[in-house]
């Protein structure tokens, strides 16, 4: 496998990134050589191995449904880049 | 490093008693250290009146009601800057965080301070915890202090030297796939990751979900048992805090029969491992045998798939986890923003540094359609693997013995510019966080030719804290 730079502009897009040219050639070069050390994965056959995705078998327990400390509207807002009337401030979303 | 003036709580508190120091003093001599340890670049931030504050409330409560003084009276620890503390400032030393003060502390904070810890300041780290070097940060690298132009192992890089150099008595840190233990072994420190679960992740920076643990380092076993013991326990923050009992782990029993412990060839005989690093592993084993202990080699096949594994795990909820940060609710937004798509681009691009940007974008990979089978499936198959080896393991053994790392603290720069170089640093630490087991870094000396420390690890069966402490602490008091 290698990724191309058409890969990493969709990875962007997902990602939500935005890279400058030099960047982009960098992170080519770092996630191609990457791959190389992850691809060693298939030497190993994981045929019918059920795959791990949370190593501790216990069910997740359930707490009583009772209301718990809530922040209030200004303490939510207090690390808000910018608020305003008691909302989070961004850019126009919707065109009219 | 010189040692430490104060060397274990036990020690502190006998000394508090006695009256010959108050924690005022002690509180003053660590702020002493911290401003004299300053080219090292270990605190971020010094909360110095705060913690003199609460030193002479504890001074006036030990006069007027010495009953009422937790089991941490006489404790000061350090905090990485991954770990809420309640309006105090937290970045995960990044630039997308800055000026961000959490509404509430970790349950673990909580919990130290409920038993009369003192927090002294919040200490450098990897950007989101993210590297095994401490230079990924946007305070810049912390040094070792064993020698300064060598770095402290990340990603609790700062952690890990704020105990060396005695600017504290414990720091918290976070081990994700190592983030503890390396640190500790470059420093020369004791350092625990616990149990998958075992002290609640709530108020910890988010990294790998599945791996994440916040951790100890220290420099003793038995201050590191007793803060474990006050952190653990479940949580109703925390589904995932497990409601397995917690043991006196600062009971330090020894060990009530000869244990079992296995090494692996394919570890100790790994053509990365460095000579004096092995030999002293030869060493140790030999020091367990002595001590009546039974070390036995094992086979381990699956030493080459550990970091391929972890780093597509890792990375994959990495990239979920850090999809959060998109400059609306907290946290930087950027100024050129003029729409709702710049605002998340722009202000994630010039909020996160180089290597979290590297590593969103492997997980966004490894997670894709098309991929997903191929690397995420994958990695989460050879993680199958390898955690019922280890359990296979520990149906005949109780403990497997590691280094810590391949070699000792390497030169600043040296690793900075080869990921792949940084990443095979972990390949001995991932496998615990990969299992969800319990493993301990014990300084085990100095490396015969360079003279930096030289840390191995002990892991044990998940939840096995109690006796892993145990046998560590017996086996480190031995001369």
């Amino acid at each position: 496998m290698q990724i191309d730079e058409a890969l990493i502009f969709r990875l962007e897009q997902l990602t939500r990134l935005e890279l400058d040219d030099a960047e982009r050639q960098e992170l080519l070069h770092d996630l191609n050589h990457i791959l190389e050390l992850v691809e060693q994965m298939n030497s190993l056959d994981t045929t019918d191995v059920a795959p791990l995705a949370y190593v501790n078998a216990a069910s997740t327990p359930l707490r009583n449904d009772v209301v718990g400390p809530q922040a209030t509207p200004e303490q939510a807002l207090r690390d808000a880049p910018r608020a305003a009337d008691n909302c989070f401030k961004v850019p126009k979303v919707i065109d009219l | 490093m010189a040692a430490p003036k104060y060397r274990s709580l036990a020690y502190v508190q006998q000394l508090l008693r006695s009256g010959s120091l108050c924690m005022e003093q002690l509180v003053a001599h660590y702020l002493e250290q911290i401003a004299a340890t300053q080219h090292l670049n270990i605190y971020v931030e010094v909360y110095a009146e705060e913690a003199l504050a609460r030193a002479r409330a504890l001074d006036v409560r030990l006069a007027k009601a010495p009953a009422s003084l937790g089991r941490l009276w006489g404790m000061v620890t350090g905090i990485k800057d991954v770990i809420c503390y309640q309006d105090h400032e937290i970045t995960a030393a990044s630039h997308i965080l800055k000026g961000f003060r959490p509404l509430f502390s970790a349950t673990a904070l909580e919990r130290l301070l409920a038993e009369d810890a003192i927090v002294i300041g919040r200490v450098n780290c990897d950007e989101f915890a993210m590297g095994s070097s401490n230079e990924n940060s946007c305070y810049g690298p912390t040094r070792n202090a064993a020698d300064p132009e060598r770095v402290p192992g990340g990603s609790s890089g700062a952690s890990a030297v704020a105990v060396q150099a005695n600017t504290c008595l414990t720091a918290l840190g976070s081990d994700t796939g190592g983030s503890v233990r390396q640190p500790a072994a470059f420093c020369g420190v004791v350092g625990l990751k616990p149990s998958y679960g075992r002290i609640s992740r709530h108020g910890l920076i988010a990294y790998g979900s599945s791996l994440d643990q916040i951790g100890i380092l220290s420099h003793n076993v038995a201050d590191a048992a007793l803060m474990l013991e006050v952190m653990a326990g479940p949580d109703g923050f925390d589904a995932t805090a497990s409601s397995v009992p917690v043991d006196a782990y600062s009971a330090l029993l020894a060990p009530d029969r000869p244990m079992r412990v296995a090494w692996f060839r394919e570890v100790l005989e790994h053509p990365s491992l460095d000579e004096g690093v092995r030999s002293l592993c030869f060493d140790f084993i030999k020091r367990m045998e002595q001590a009546g202990h039974t070390v036995q080699a094992v086979p381990f096949e699956y030493l080459d798939y550990t970091i391929p594994a972890y780093y597509v795990l890792a990375t994959a909820e990495a990239s979920s986890n850090l999809s959060r940060y998109d400059g609306i609710r907290f946290g930087y937004r950027s100024p050129s923003a003029y729409d709702l798509q710049s605002t998340y681009k722009r202000s994630r691009t010039e909020g996160f540094g180089k290597e979290v940007k590297r590593r969103i974008m492997l997980g966004a990979f490894v997670l894709s359609a098309g991929y997903y089978d191929a690397y995420y499936a994958k990695a989460q198959q050879i993680r199958r693997l390898i955690h019922d080896r280890f359990k296979a393991i520990f149906q005949e053994f109780d403990f497997v013995l590691m280094p810590a790392a391949p070699g000792v603290a390497w030169r600043l720069g040296e690793k900075i510019t080869d990921p792949v170089e940084m990443y095979l640093a972990d390949v001995f630490t991932v496998t615990a966080n990969l299992v969800g087991i319990p493993a301990i870094a014990l300084p085990v000396g100095v490396h015969p030719d360079s003279g930096l420390p030289v840390g191995l690890q002990l892991m044990a069966d998940a939840f096995q804290e109690k006796a892993l402490l145990g046998f560590a602490h017996h086996l480190l008091a031995q001369p």
